[in-house]
C-alpha cells in the first residue's frame, strides 16, 4: 500500500470519545440477522457460543451421571440395562471430557486471552469460527448417534480388542472414534490460536514477565494440546482404518498389538488431564489475587511450575498401564515421575497458601470455590500419589478408589475453578452481577454434595468395588456406601440447578457490573462489560504487571491503528514491541461451509472408504472459498 | 465430643461398612502380597493425612489471622514476599524429599509383591467374555485338567499364574490374596501369590470387557496343602456315571440337547470347547461364573433362562420341558 | 477509564515477514503439531518393529528407487523453493508468479511419483501391522504432500489475479517456509519406510 493511500485512511487518533467507539463498533460488529450470527468470527461470541455449549454438554453428561447413580443407588437394580448402562458411561466419560472439560477451558481462553493481552481478536478469528463449528457437529454427531441406540459402549478410552470390529460390530467404535476427529480438530485449532494470540497479539509492553497468569496457563495448555493430540488423532484413525478398511495395527495374529492402543491412548490421555487442570489453576491465580487484595506470591514459580507440569506430564503415561505385565524396574521409575509432577503442583498450592495468608481476603463467591478447590484438589492430589505407587495401583487401579481419585482432581483441580471462574467473568460477559446469595447456597451444596458423592468412592474401590460394572449384589457390603454416594451426587447435582437458576435470573434481573466490579488488575476490567465488538476503544500500553492497580485513572494507549478496516496490533514475541499493523479477517459464512464439508467427510468415512474421495473436493472448494480475498478494505491491505 | 456425637457417628461408621464381608477387599488381606500393599498403602495415607491435614491448617490460619493494615494491593512488605518466597522454596525441597522416599517405599514394596519362586504351583488362566478357563498344568499329562471360574490352591504355597485371553482385554484381581494383573490378547503375562490362611476369596475382572463385565466373577478356594493335594486328585478324574434312572436320563439330554456342543465334561461324551468345562460342575460354588451362589435351583434358573440371568452371554436358551430341566439339574448336581 | 495516548503506532507496515506475521507463527504452530504427528508415527512403526521378531512382516521392503528419486527430488526443489522466497521478499512479481508454476510443477510430478511409490511398497494395508504402519505414514506424507500442492496451485493463480497486493507476497513466504516442512518431513519417513527394513 502506498503512502499516499495510507494518507487518505481514516486512524483512531483523528477521532475521540464516542465518535471513535461508534466508528470502531460499525466496523467490528457481526453482521446482523441470522446469516450475520452464522458467519461471526467476534472472538467474544464464539466463546460465548463455545462456553455454552459446553455447559450444554455438562447438563446431558450430569445427567448421565445421575442415571448412573440411580442404577448403583442398590444391590441389583434393574433401572438400566446393562448395554444401555455401558453406553451410558461411556458417553458420559467421553462427554465429559472431549465435549466439556477441554472445550470449556478453551472457550474460556477464547473470550478472555484477547481481552487479557489487550488486543482486539483472536488471531486467526476464522479458523475459531471452524473450530466451534466442528465442536458442535461433532458434539451432536456423538449425541444423535447415542439417541439412536449407536452411542459408543467401549468405555472413554476404548481399549482394543473390545473396540475391533469383531468384538463391536456395530458402529458404536465408529461414532466414538470420530467423535474423537472432530473434538480434536476443534482442540488443535484454538490451541493454534492461543500460542498465536499470545506471541504476537499482546499490547505493547506486555513483557513476558507481565502476561497475567491465566495467559500463562492457556499458553501452556495450548502447547500440552498441540503435542498430545497428534497421538489420539494417530490412534483413532487407525482403530477406524482396522474397523473399515481391515488393517492390522491392534490384531496380534497379524503382527499387531493391543497394547499399542494404550500406549497411544495414554500418551495423549495423561496430558488430557493437564490440559484440563493448568487453565484450572489459571483461573485461581486469578481470582485470588483479585480477592486476597494482592497479587499472587511468586508469579515466576507458579509460571516455572506450569511449564514444568507441562514437560513432566508428557512421561507418566505409562503409570495408567502398570497392570498390563511391563518390565518392573521400568514401572518403578515411572511411579517416581508421576509422583514427581506433585513437585510443580505442590509449589503452586504453596504461593496460593502464602498469597492468602498475606492477603486481606474477601469472601465472596469466586473465592469461596478456590478455598474448595484446594480442599478438594489436595485430597485428590495425594491420592494420586498413592495410586503412582505400582504395589498400591494394582489394588486400586479399575477401582473406584480411581473413580474417586480422578474426580477430586477434576472436579476439585477444574470444575471448582470453574465455577469460581463463572462467578468471577460473568460480570464481565455479560454486563450483570450474578447473586451473592444464591452463589453462596451454590458453593455449598456442590462442596457438600461432592464429598459425600465421592469420598466414599475411596472406601468402595479399597473394599473390592471394580469400575464400570452395571450392578453388584447385596452380599458384597457395597450398598450403603453406594447409597450414600448417590444421594451426594443428587446434592451435587442441585447446585448446578441452582447455577443455572442463577444465570437465568441474573441475565435479566441482575445488579449492572460496571467496567470493573471487582476492583481486578488485569486488562479485561480495563473496558466495559459486556465489552465491544473490538474490545478497546484504543490498544492499552503495559507498564506494570496489575496495570489496572498501578494505575486506576488513567489507562496509557496507542493510537494509530485503522478506523476503517480491522486492523490488530502485532508486537514482539518477548518484549512485546509493535511491529506490524496487520488485517484482521472480517466476517465469513465460509468456515460454517467447510465445517459441513468436513463434518460430512468424517461422517460418511465411518460408512466407506470412498467417501475420502468424494469428501475431499467439497472441502478443498469450501477452503478455497474461505481463503480467496474478497476485496475488502482486509484482504486488499 | 460430645458422647451422643460420637456415638452417632460410630453408628453412623458401622451401618456404612455392615456386611462389609472382607471376601473381596484390599483392606482385609490374607496372602502375602495383599498383606505387602496393606502395608505400603497405609504408609502413602498416613503421610498424604498429615499433608492434608497440615495445608488446611496453614489455609485456616491464613483466613482468620489479622491482616496487613494497608488496603492497597500493590503495597508490598518486602520482608514478607522474600521470606514467603525462601519458605515456599524450602517446601518444594521438602516435597521432592518426600516423594522420593515415598518411590523408595513403594519400589521396595513393589519388589516384594512381585518376586517370584521358582517352585510355584503354575495355573494357567484363560480369560473369557465372560467367564475364567483354568488349568492344572502338570509335568504328566495324566495330571493336568482343565475346569472353570473355581480355583482352588494350597495356602502357604506360592502359585503362579499365566494369564491369557481368548478375546478382548480381562484383568485378574482377588483384592485379598494381591493386585491385578491383565489378560491381554496375544501376550502372556503372569502373577504370583501365596495365600496365608484357608478361606473363600471371591475374585472379579477388573478390565471392562463388554456387556456383562459386571458378571465376570470367580472364587479362589485356599485349602490346607493336604485337602489341596486329595481334591486335586479327585478333580484330575474323569465325571462320575450317573447311577440313577433321572441322572442318566440328564447325561443324554445333555448331548441331545446341545448342551455338550459347548460344554466338555470328561469321560462322557460331551467334549464342547466353547464353554466352560463342566467335568466337576457338582463341587462349584457358583453358577455363571461367580454370579450365583450353586444350588439345584439357582442352576435350574440360570439354564432354563441364561439371558435373563446375565443377559448377552453367549449360552442360548434351549427349549426344555420342566421334566427335562430337572433331570438336567440332576445330572449335573451330582457331578461331583 | 480516562486514556492518554503514549505513543502512535502509523508508520508501522501492514505486513510483514516471517516471524514478524501471524500467519509465519500459525503455519509454525501447524508444523509443530503435524511434525508431533509424523512423530507419533513413527513411534507407532518402531513399537511394532520393537514387538515382531520378523520384519518386514511378510514382505519384502518396499523398491528402493520412488522413495529414492522423490528424496533426491525434494532436496533439489528447496533451491527454486529458496528462490521463490527471494523474489517474494523482492515483491517482484512476474519472478513469484514464474515460480509459483514451477513449484506446483515440482509438487505435481512428487504427487506422481508417489503413486508409484505406493504401487511399489511391496505389501498391502491389510497385510500384516507393518503394511498398516507403512501404509498409515505413506498416506499422511501425502496428505501433507497435496494439501500443500493444492496451496500453492491456488496460491499461484491469486497472483495472476488483482488480488495480488503486497501483503500476498508475505503469503507466498509463509508457503515456501511450509514446503520446507513437507521436505524436511520425509527424510526420516524415507530413511524408516524404505531403510530400516533392509537393516
Amino acid at each position: 500500500m502506498s503512502m499516499a493511500a495510507d494518507d487518505r485512511e481514516l486512524r483512531d487518533e483523528s477521532l475521540d470519545g464516542l465518535q471513535l467507539s461508534a466508528q470502531l463498533e460499525r466496523i467490528w460488529r457481526t453482521p446482523s440477522g441470522l446469516l450475520g450470527a452464522l458467519m461471526s468470527v467476534d472472538h467474544k461470541v464464539v466463546g460465548r457460543r463455545y462456553i455454552v455449549t459446553a455447559f450444554a454438554f455438562l447438563l446431558l453428561g450430569g445427567i448421565l451421571a445421575m442415571l448412573m447413580r440411580v442404577q448403583l443407588a442398590g444391590p441389583e437394580k434393574t433401572f438400566l440395562s446393562p448395554d444401555k448402562y455401558n453406553q451410558i458411561f461411556t458417553m458420559h466419560g467421553s462427554t465429559m471430557m472431549f465435549l466439556f472439560a477441554v472445550p470449556v477451558m478453551e472457550a474460556f481462553a477464547v473470550y478472555l486471552v484477547p481481552l487479557m493481552v489487550g488486543t482486539r481478536n483472536i488471531a486467526f478469528p476464522r479458523l475459531n469460527a471452524f473450530s466451534f463449528w466442528m465442536f458442535l457437529f461433532g458434539g451432536c454427531f456423538l449425541w444423535i448417534s447415542f439417541l439412536l441406540n449407536v452411542g459408543p459402549d467401549v468405555g472413554w478410552f476404548a481399549y482394543v480388542p473390545l473396540s475391533s470390529l469383531q468384538f463391536t460390530p456395530t458402529k458404536r467404535a465408529d461414532v466414538w472414534a470420530q467423535m474423537i476427529t472432530f473434538t480434536e480438530v476443534a482442540a488443535l485449532a484454538v490451541a493454534v490460536e492461543i500460542v498465536v494470540t499470545v506471541f504476537k497479539l499482546r499490547a505493547p509492553g506486555m513483557t513476558l514477565d507481565r502476561i497475567p497468569l491465566f495467559v500463562w496457563a492457556m499458553l501452556v495448555t495450548a502447547f500440552l494440546v498441540m503435542f498430545a493430540m497428534p497421538s489420539i488423532m494417530v490412534a483413532s484413525t487407525s482403530l477406524i482404518l482396522d474397523r473399515l478398511v481391515n488393517t492390522r495395527f491392534y490384531d496380534s495374529s497379524s503382527g499387531g498389538h493391543p497394547l499399542l492402543w494404550q500406549h497411544l491412548f495414554w500418551f495423549f490421555g495423561h496430558p488430557e488431564v493437564y490440559i484440563i487442570f493448568i487453565p484450572g489453576t489459571g483461573m485461581v491465580s486469578m481470582i485470588l489475587a483479585t480477592f486476597a487484595r494482592r497479587p499472587v506470591i511468586g508469579y515466576p514459580v507458579i509460571i516455572l511450575s506450569l511449564i514444568a507440569i507441562g514437560f513432566l506430564s508428557f512421561g507418566l503415561w505409562v503409570h495408567h498401564m502398570f497392570v498390563t505385565g511391563l518390565p518392573q524396574l521400568g514401572a518403578g521409575l515411572f511411579t517416581a515421575s508421576s509422583m514427581l509432577i506433585a513437585v510443580p503442583s505442590g509449589l503452586q498450592i504453596f504461593c496460593w497458601l502464602a498469597t492468602l495468608w498475606d492477603g486481606r481476603p474477601v469472601y465472596r463467591t469466586p473465592l469461596l470455590f478456590v478455598l474448595g478447590f484446594i480442599a478438594i484438589f489436595v485430597i485428590g492430589g495425594l491420592s494420586g500419589v498413592m495410586v503412582a505407587s505400582v504395589p498400591i495401583d494394582t489394588q486400586v487401579h479399575d477401582t473406584y478408589f480411581v473413580v474417586a481419585h480422578f474426580h477430586y482432581v477434576l472436579i476439585g483441580g477444574a470444575v471448582f475453578p470453574l465455577l469460581g471462574a463463572v462467578y468471577y467473568w460473568f460480570p464481565k460477559i455479560t454486563g450483570r452481577m450474578l447473586s451473592e446469595s444464591v452463589g453462596r447456597w451454590n458453593f455449598w451444596l456442590a462442596f457438600i454434595g461432592f464429598n459425600v458423592a465421592f469420598f466414599p468412592m475411596h472406601i468402595l474401590g479399597l473394599i473390592g468395588m471394580p469400575r464400570r460394572v452395571y450392578t453388584y449384589t447385596a452380599e458384597m457390603g457395597w450398598e450403603r456406601l453406594n447409597l450414600l454416594s448417590s444421594v451426594g451426587a443428587f446434592i451435587f447435582a442441585l447446585s448446578f440447578a441452582l447455577l443455572l437458576a442463577n444465570v437465568i435470573y441474573s441475565l435479566r434481573k441482575g445488579a449492572r457490573a460496571g467496567d470493573n466490579p471487582w476492583n481486578a488488575s488485569t486488562l479485561e476490567w480495563a473496558t466495559s462489560s459486556p465489552p465491544p465488538p473490538h474490545n478497546f476503544d484504543r490498544i492499552p500500553v503495559v507498564k506494570h504487571r496489575d496495570p489496572l492497580w498501578a494505575d486506576s485513572e488513567s489507562l496509557p494507549v496507542v493510537a494509530g491503528l485503522s478506523a476503517e478496516r480491522r486492523e490488530v496490533l502485532l508486537t514482539s514475541l518477548a518484549e512485546a514491541e509493535p511491529q506490524v499493523r496487520e488485517a484482521s479477517p472480517e466476517p465469513s459464512i465460509w468456515p460454517l461451509l467447510t465445517a459441513i464439508a468436513t463434518t460430512v467427510f468424517f461422517i460418511g468415512s465411518i460408512f466407506t472408504p470412498w467417501a475420502v474421495l468424494w469428501g475431499t473436493p467439497p472441502m478443498a472448494i469450501t477452503l478455497i472459498g474461505w481463503f480467496w480475498p474478497t476485496g475488502s478494505r482486509e484482504d486488499e491491505a | 465430643m460430645p458422647v451422643r456425637v460420637r456415638t452417632a457417628l460410630v453408628f453412623l461408621a458401622t451401618w456404612l461398612l455392615a456386611a462389609c464381608s472382607g471376601r473381596q477387599s484390599a483392606l482385609d488381606p490374607q496372602g502375602l502380597q495383599s498383606d505387602q500393599i496393606r502395608h505400603t498403602l497405609f504408609i502413602f495415607l498416613i503421610i498424604a493425612a498429615i499433608v492434608w491435614i497440615a495445608v488446611m491448617v496453614v489455609l485456616g490460619i491464613g483466613m482468620l489471622r489479622r491482616k496487613r493494615a494497608s488496603n492497597q494491593p500493590l503495597d508490598l512488605d518486602r520482608r514478607f514476599e522474600e521470606g514467603s518466597g525462601r519458605l515456599i522454596l524450602g517446601l518444594g525441597i521438602a516435597t521432592v524429599i518426600i516423594v522420593l522416599g515415598l518411590s523408595f517405599v513403594s519400589y521396595a514394596g513393589q519388589r516384594t509383591v512381585f518376586a517370584k519362586d521358582e517352585n510355584a504351583l503354575t495355573l494357567k488362566i484363560i480369560g473369557h467374555q465372560w467367564w475364567w478357563e483354568v488349568h492344572y498344568e502338570a509335568d504328566s499329562p495324566h495330571q493336568s485338567f482343565v475346569t472353570a471360574n473355581e480355583i482352588r490352591i494350597p495356602t502357604g504355597q506360592p502359585v503362579k499364574v499365566e494369564l491369557e485371553s481368548a478375546d478382548v482385554i480381562h484383568s485378574f484381581w482377588v483384592p485379598s490374596l494381591t493386585g491385578k494383573m491383565d489378560l491381554i490378547t496375544g501376550q502372556k503375562n503372569e502373577l504370583q501369590f501365596t495365600a496365608k490362611n484357608a478361606g473363600i476369596y471371591r475374585g472379579q475382572c477388573a478390565e471392562f470387557c463388554g456387556l456383562q463385565h459386571a458378571h465376570m466373577a470367580f472364587a479362589v478356594i485356599a485349602l490346607p496343602p493336604d485337602e489341596f493335594g486329595r481334591w486335586r486328585d479327585h478333580e484330575n478324574q474323569s465325571a462320575n456315571s450317573p447311577a440313577d434312572p433321572l441322572g442318566k436320563q440328564g447325561e443324554d439330554l445333555f448331548r441331545g440337547r446341545g448342551c455338550a456342543l459347548c460344554h466338555n465334561i470328561r469321560g462322557t461324551l460331551a467334549g464342547g470347547q466353547l464353554g466352560p468345562d463342566l467335568t466337576h460342575v457338582g463341587n462349584r460354588t457358583t453358577v455363571a461364573a461367580g454370579t450365583l451362589p450353586l444350588s439345584p435351583a439357582t442352576l435350574g434358573a440360570w439354564i432354563a433362562d441364561p439371558q435373563h440371568i446375565k443377559p448377552g452371554n453367549l449360552m442360548p436358551r434351549m427349549p426344555l420341558q420342566s421334566d427335562e430341566l430337572i433331570a438336567i439339574i440332576h445330572y449335573l448336581e451330582q457331578l461331583k | 477509564m480516562k486514556q492518554t495516548i503514549v505513543r502512535n503506532v502509523a508508520e508501522l507496515p501492514t505486513f510483514g515477514f516471517g516471524p514478524r506475521s501471524g500467519p509465519w507463527w500459525g503455519a509454525m504452530g501447524f508444523m509443530a503439531l503435524e511434525g508431533m504427528g509424523f512423530a507419533i508415527a513413527i513411534g507407532t512403526y518402531l513399537y511394532l518393529y520393537a514387538v515382531n521378531p520378523t520384519w518386514p512382516i511378510g514382505a519384502s521392503p518396499p523398491d528402493l528407487w520412488p522413495g529414492t528419486v522423490e528424496a533426491a527430488l525434494y532436496l533439489l526443489s528447496i533451491i527454486p523453493n529458496e528462490y521463490t522466497n527471494r523474489v517474494a521478499q523482492r515483491q517482484d512479481l512476474p519472478r513469484v508468479r514464474i515460480c509459483l508454476i514451477v513449484m506446483s510443477l515440482i509438487g505435481i510430478v512428487l504427487l506422481v511419483l508417489r503413486g508409484f511409490e505406493f504401487a511399489h511398497l511391496n505389501t498391502r494395508w491389510d497385510n500384516s501391522a507393518y503394511g498398516s504402519v507403512v501404509w498409515l505414514i505413506l498416506g499422511l506424507h501425502t496428505t501433507h504432500l497435496a494439501t500443500d500442492v493444492g496451496d500453492t496451485v491456488v496460491l499461484a493463480v491469486l497472483m495472476f489475479t488483482h488480488h495480488a497486493k503486497p501483503r500476498r507476497f508475505s503469503d507466498v513466504t509463509d508457503n515456501v517456509f511450509y514446503w520446507n516442512f513437507v521436505v524436511l518431513a520425509w527424510l526420516p519417513l524415507y530413511f524408516l519406510l524404505d531403510w530400516v527394513p533392509r537393516l
